[in-house]
């Protein structure tokens, strides 16, 4: 998992706002959001490496194709990021 | 594409049964030309899960070719090319007493022929296979049983100085006197061959044909599911004991049992089932479903692992499992090298071991009789 | 229960194929990956429905979210649809109809450059998505590239989420023949030039002829591209690379059809590649339909009148004249709409032996190369030789790059055979196993 520039939420903090932990840090998550969206906006954009290379990999489709983008939920393996929603208090554990 | 040249040896196939005719060919000093109307590996080789097994054979005729075959895979290993040869052993399991005993007696004849085959009790299972289910009564360890990746084999088979044209179809044998056979008619051309291995797997029944000639080979099908890839959680190849059974049954019904190895590449394999129903390329759910419940059976965790993938093939199928290898007495000049239904991966070798030296004058390393193109009944045309 | 009408697909096309359906009587269920319906195009946040009609509608069908479709095939009175219900632990569901319509969409076509595997390199698709639904830039300075019409929202999309846009570049040039379509479909020319507007006001340059050939980052992910001026087949002019700072890119060169569960019914295709449908989106398949981008490449309201057409039809009724001649002209300029963007050779030299064409199982374009040499010549026996195509996403990404360096090395067109994906989506094993005999 690494850092990389923090962009901004587009929209404003609606009502449904919730924090989800993502190797152990917090990070905020609003209902109807996905796990890789949330992620995303939190400045995290690689959260796996692939298994040859060690290459970093994140979200790459957004849409539940390419499956780059797999995170282990609540210890459910295998997720994709972007297209799990994110529930109060999830943790999310990367590879 | 090049030109068809005129060869010593004609191969048609280029799945590994071929591409090993064609290799021990080559190597024994003839020109070979291999002919496939598909690429390389593109029928049952492609559909195979590569396995070299002693495990599921009993001593006879079979056995003796399956142990020339390890042996020849063990030293092409050795060699240049890499088709990710793994000596994992097999692992066969029972589920009920009446299983153990029936497995521990077929494993003491196998001893017998000196195949290696340790009992393992139920206790000492963990310790092969740790997450296997605890349910389980007994397994015996063949670490003889290994393991190549087909499609890469056959393609370094094919490396060897022989001429490879794929997309090429074979249409008819061009015949000479005393009906001898002098080349092939293909979809590019004629091309003049001092003899014709006929090794097109399961469509074999149809080369064989048109030289007039019948060969009992039907297709029997079969599926394997692949999962995700993991990190190494199944290390042997692990398969339920009523697995020989089903590979010794005559039933054109679905039979299946429990196979499950790894691979190199994480990806587990699931198989094992065969039916006969042509070839019918639909993939039926209810044996997809059965193939999964059967294996989450061997091994509870994969109820949570994804499947990714599932494929078929058709293995070549012979009326008493044994391969149709050698010449055909009723043509002149054309050989076979077909009918190894699920094992011609394991047993490519040592069948174009076999042919080579028949090609060269030269007395096979053991009795090919049982082998024999004309041990079926006559429904020659 | 069996259902008169099963939908897969709650997009454009889908949805509005079911509530047509649905209001002329037909007890209709509607299977959708996404956990709100809309698909690609009417993707919102939670809430947020936008004014489309069929969602308000939506309550007169059965909607069935967040149901993975992993296969379908037919049954003695209609068809067998599996899915697995949830996104997370999930749970096996079958729903059966009589009738079957997939509206299956598709997803944003790559092409391999080198550094395309980077984070940060997003789809361009997976950028709106990312906008469109979740309310999340996905960076602060962006780069769009590709080819075809879609870029252009895209490219509006990340400006007003407040991302820097440095540039559109489209590979193709497509302006002088553009202007032979408006007798087509004049109300698309005019949403074109609007996207036109909107870039220039929001001072997003839009350079036709040009592409990003490689992107650059380090282990957190992109930090850059290099753009270059492409010759008519899509080679680079020598001398005209340069490199743009950026965190992300958005790229796509048009789009692939989702083609498997139609595939897997064994129905007919097209020789371009989509399933063959008639002018009521009737498939060959007896009690099969299909709409939609599945069926070809023409944008949302092709899809939806396709799904309307499809809707009536499934309903025994005669779609409306009006109606039918709106989904021709739409056909007719999605048609050349598409002949405006191809796909040029050239791309294949930005790509060098090291760069990845299957993301999945890492294969570099070099061991392609080397299987054609070994003796594949066809996508499937490069498959089993290098394992391109075997992985998690079983060859949606790079199938049709596969075939295209398979093309190049033999010298020969090969094509990427529609997906033989017996499994469409993965499905845990334990949920495959239920209801086993």
């Amino acid at each position: 998992m690494t850092g990389a520039p923090e962009p901004t939420p587009v929209h404003p903090p609606g009502t449904d706002h919730f924090r989800i932990g993502v190797d152990g840090r917090h990070i905020p998550a609003e209902a109807g959001q996905t796990v890789g969206a949330a992620m995303l906006a939190a400045g995290i954009r690689s959260w796996r490496t692939t298994r040859f290379a060690a290459k970093p990999r994140g979200l790459f489709c957004g849409i539940g194709v390419c499956f780059d983008c797999l995170v282990t939920v609540n210890g459910t393996p295998s997720l994709r990021a972007c297209l799990v929603d994110a529930r109060p208090d999830d943790e999310v554990s990367t590879t | 594409m090049s030109e068809l040249r005129p060869s010593d040896v004609v191969v048609i196939g280029a799945g590994v049964v071929g591409a090993a005719c064609a290799h021990y060919a080559a190597r024994a000093g003839l020109s070979v030309t291999v002919l496939d109307r598909g690429p390389v590996a593109g029928g049952t080789t492609g559909a195979g899960e590569g396995n070299l097994l002693v495990s599921d054979k009993q001593p006879g005729p079979e056995l003796e070719l399956a142990l020339l075959s390890l042996r020849l895979w063990a030293e092409l290993a050795d060699g240049e090319h890499d088709f990710e040869y793994q000596r994992k052993g097999g692992l066969i399991v029972a589920r009920t007493d009446a299983e153990a005993s029936a497995m521990a007696a077929t494993a003491a004849t196998q001893r017998a022929r000196g195949i290696i085959a340790h009992a393992v009790d139920a206790a000492d299972l963990p310790a092969y296979e740790p997450h296997l289910s605890p349910d389980l009564t007994g397994a015996t360890h063949y670490p003889q049983d290994a393991q190549v990746q087909p499609a890469l084999a056959a393609a370094a088979l094919l490396r060897s100085g022989v001429r490879l044209h794929t997309g090429v179809t074979v249409t008819g044998f061009r015949r000479g006197r005393d009906d001898r056979v002098l080349g092939v008619r293909t979809s590019h051309g004629e091309l003049a061959a001092g003899a014709v291995v006929n090794a097109a797997g399961t469509w074999s029944g149809a080369v064989a044909a048109l030289a007039g000639v019948s060969l009992p080979i039907l297709p029997r099908r079969g599926f394997v599911l692949v999962t995700e890839p993991l990190p190494p959680m199944v290390r042997h190849k692990v398969y339920a004991a009523s697995y020989s059974g089903d590979v010794a049954g005559d039933d054109a019904d679905l039979a299946s049992s429990a196979v499950v190895e790894g691979t190199p590449a994480g990806t587990i394999l699931i198989g094992a089932s065969r039916e006969r129903v042509g070839f019918d390329r639909s993939f039926p759910i209810p044996v997809l479903r059965r193939l999964a419940a059967q294996a989450i059976e061997l091994f509870p965790f994969l109820a949570g692992v994804s499947v990714l993938r599932a494929y078929r093939g058709f293995r070549p199928y012979c009326p008493d499992h044994l391969p149709v290898i050698g010449p055909d007495p009723r043509v002149p000049g054309l050989w076979h090298a077909c009918g190894h239904e699920g094992a011609g991966v394991g047993l490519a070798p040592a069948t174009g071991h076999l042919v080579a030296r028949g090609l060269t004058g030269k007395d096979p390393e053991f009795d090919p009789t049982p082998f024999a193109p004309t041990r079926f009944a006559e429904v020659s045309s | 229960m069996i259902h008169d009408l099963v939908v897969v697909g709650a997009g454009p096309a889908g949805l509005t194929a079911a509530v047509t359906a649905a209001g002329f009587g037909l007890r209709v269920a509607v299977l959708d990956a996404g956990s709100r319906a809309g698909g690609q195009y009417h993707r919102h946040r939670a809430g947020r429905p936008p004014a489309w009609p069929p969602l308000a509608r939506l309550h007169t069908v059965e909607h069935l979210a967040e149901h993975r479709v992993w296969a379908v095939e037919r049954v003695a009175d209609g068809f067998a649809v599996h899915a697995v219900a949830g996104e997370r632990e999930g749970t096996p569901v079958t729903v059966t109809g009589r009738r079957l319509l997939l509206a299956t969409g598709a997803y944003d076509r790559q092409l391999p450059f080198p550094g395309w595997d980077l984070p940060g390199v997003l789809t361009a698709g997976g950028a709106q998505a990312l906008i469109k639904g979740n309310g999340v830039a996905p960076g602060r300075r962006a780069v769009v590239a590709g080819t075809g019409p879609f870029l252009l929202p895209v490219a509006v999309a990340l400006a007003d989420a407040g991302v820097e846009v440095s540039a559109v570049l489209e590979a193709s040039r497509p302006t002088p023949r553009a202007a032979a379509l408006a007798p087509h479909s004049p109300a698309r020319v005019v949403e074109a030039a609007g996207y036109a507007v909107a870039l220039a006001r929001r001072r997003i340059p839009y350079r036709t002829g040009r592409a990003v050939i490689a992107a650059h980052g380090d282990h957190t992910g992109l930090t850059s591209v290099t753009v270059a001026r492409l010759d008519a087949d899509w080679r680079p002019r020598p001398g005209t690379a340069d490199e743009l700072d950026c965190d992300t890119l958005a790229v796509g060169y048009g789009f692939t059809p989702q083609l498997e569960l139609a595939e897997q019914l064994g129905c007919a295709t097209t020789p371009d590649g989509f399933v063959a449908v008639d002018a009521r989106q009737a498939t060959d398949i007896p009690g099969l339909s299909a709409a939609g981008e599945s069926t070809g490449i023409g944008g949302v309201h092709l899809a939806a009148a396709e799904g309307e057409s499809a809707g009536y039809a499934i309903a025994g009724r005669t779609p409306p004249r009006a109606l039918l001649r709106r989904r021709a002209a739409l056909t007719r300029f999605a048609a050349g709409l598409r002949a405006l963007y191809p796909v040029r050779p050239g791309w294949l030299s930005w790509s060098d032996p090291d760069t990845l064409v299957c993301r999945c199982e890492e294969v570099p374009r070099g061991r392609i190369e080397d299987a054609a040499r070994l003796g594949a010549d066809d996508v499937r026996s490069v498959k089993l030789l290098t394992r391109a195509g075997m992985g998690w996403c079983q060859g949606r990404m790079c199938a049709e790059a596969t075939a295209c360096v398979l093309s190049d090395v033999l010298d020969r067109p090969i094509a990427a055979p529609p997906p033989t994906r017996p499994i469409g989506v993965p499905i845990r094993l334990g949920d495959l196993a239920q209801g086993a005999s």
